[in-house]
């Protein structure tokens, strides 16, 4: 699917012959060489899981997270730039005080999820500024309206989604998602299968070390978006390694 | 040749109430019931001790599910309730949703409270949302917000604090609570020379809104000496 757009690719501003906006397309190229970020929607809340690449071993683990709060209730995900991505957070941050501040309650997401949507869109019209260089996947649990999950990628476009992929290993991420009945499975539940998915689509010859990032907003967390408790990271990291090791050992090693 | 114009503001000649700023003098009243809310006001406005419209409505639609019931000063009050409309109208489009009846009191707080030292009104929101169901919100002069299950306001509503006390119930039937609010008004009115008229009803459910009106000579009587 990739061409080169020469001369029609310098400034966002410009369509080629064919209708695309180049620069665009290559912020989308951005996000593909992230590591890679799942989002699955279930019963009753919505789980994130971030294959966080360590590039070496002198840095202080848990640094540079790619998953942040934006209001009590709402969590976000990010891949690809991560500065092009916190200047997002700051936006979707600012948006839900302001909503909070004028109409009295929590920012609904689906509002949410425009008024970013819109932003990062309005970096996409201008020669004079480069589209934003990454994807979000934002979450929330309400109780009068259960789980909800959008995906926003550079071009401003979102969508609701039950299981979402994005980064390096989003195929096979999505192809393993698709088997999942995502609809019955609980948070828990979820927790143990995003775990085994990052572990199962993570690249060992490419990239060496990585960094497991769990969160997670339900219905046990009151509407909350926290970090996946610690003991309940661990034990599903373990698990999933289990998993691993158990497809190497057997003969026809299915990936 | 010279015509004389008139200055009904400064002319002293001038009876009072050709000047005076029309005021919903008022009894207004909203009750939470199972399954929604009663909201119900007198329809006197008065210039003065002029009665400039004895059949207003002071129950006043914001959208589909949420009115206001108005009191203090008339102008203020449908200049405030305009506004609120214009913004949640706008906001119901943004979100693709009925809006809540939260935010709807958000709204109406920050205009009474950062306009508090020009403004004279006192409002209850009141209406039904997915969300938290019926509900009602006092907005008295200053901008409190304050959700009550039971609510009155306006110049009326002072000699029926009583009454409400000791006759509200919590989760009463639609019946009940239409004539808890009729009652209620009635001995407002009956006491109260700024308000009068008819008793304008609203009843508010997850279905919608139904509108009634109680004519003067169909107001339950009470005793009168």
């Amino acid at each position: 699917m990739s061409s080169i757009g020469t001369g029609y690719d310098l400034s966002a501003s410009q369509f080629s012959p064919d209708g695309r906006v180049f620069q665009v397309e290559y912020a989308a190229k951005a996000v593909e060489n992230s590591g890679t970020v799942i989002g699955l929607r279930g019963k009753d809340g919505v789980v994130f899981a971030v294959e966080k690449l360590i590039t070496s071993k002198l840095y202080e683990p848990g640094a540079n997270k790619r998953i942040f709060h934006i209001d009590e209730h709402v969590g976000m995900a990010v891949a690809g730039l991560i500065s092009d991505a916190r200047q997002i957070v700051e936006t979707a941050r600012s948006e839900a005080s302001n909503y909070r501040s004028q109409y009295g309650s929590p920012v609904p997401l689906k509002y949410l999820n425009e008024r970013v949507s819109m932003y990062m869109h309005a970096y996409t019209l201008y020669s004079a500024v480069r589209p934003y260089g990454c994807s979000v996947v934002m979450g929330t649990w309400t109780d009068y309206e259960g789980p909800q999950m959008y995906m926003l990628d550079p071009s401003g476009v979102s969508f609701s989604y039950f299981g979402c992929a994005v980064g390096k290993a989003k195929q096979a991420a999505k192809t393993e998602i698709e088997k999942l009945k995502l609809g019955d499975l609980t948070v828990k539940e979820l927790v143990r299968e995003a775990a085994r998915i990052i572990y199962l689509v993570h690249d060992e010859l490419k990239d060496k070390q990585f960094e497991l990032e769990l969160s997670w907003v339900s219905k046990d967390t009151k509407g909350r978006h926290e970090l996946v408790p610690r003991e309940l990271a661990t034990e599903a990291e373990n698990q999933a390694k289990q998993a691993l090791a158990d497809i190497e050992d057997s003969d026809e090693g299915e990936m | 040749m010279a015509t004389s114009v008139i200055n009904t503001y400064s002319d002293p000649s001038l009876p009072e109430w050709m000047s005076a700023p029309h005021s919903t003098g008022t009894s207004i009243m909203a009750c939470e019931f199972d399954g929604g809310v009663v909201i119900g006001a007198d329809s006197r406005t008065t210039t003065g001790a002029y009665i400039a419209n004895r059949v207003t409505d002071k129950l006043t639609k914001i959208t589909d599910q949420i009115y206001c019931c108005r009191s203090g000063s008339a102008a203020d009050t449908q200049a405030i309730a305009d506004i609120v409309t214009y913004h949640l109208n706008f906001h119901k489009m943004e979100l693709g949703d009925p809006p809540l009846v939260e935010t709807a009191a958000a709204i109406f707080r920050e205009l009474c409270y950062n306009y508090r030292d020009s403004l004279m009104a006192g409002i209850l929101v009141a209406g039904w949302d997915k969300k938290k169901g019926a509900q009602i919100y006092s907005i008295p002069i200053g901008g409190m917000v304050q959700r009550q299950a039971v609510s009155i306001g306006g110049s009326g509503s002072s000699y029926v604090y009583g009454y409400v006390d000791a006759n509200f119930k919590p989760n009463m039937t639609k019946e009940e609570a239409k004539k808890f609010v009729t009652d209620t008004l009635t001995l407002a009115i009956l006491r109260d020379g700024s308000s009068g008229g008819v008793v304008r009803l609203g009843v508010i459910t997850e279905a919608g809104v139904e509108r009634s009106v109680i004519l003067g000579d169909q107001l339950p009587k009470f005793y009168e000496g």
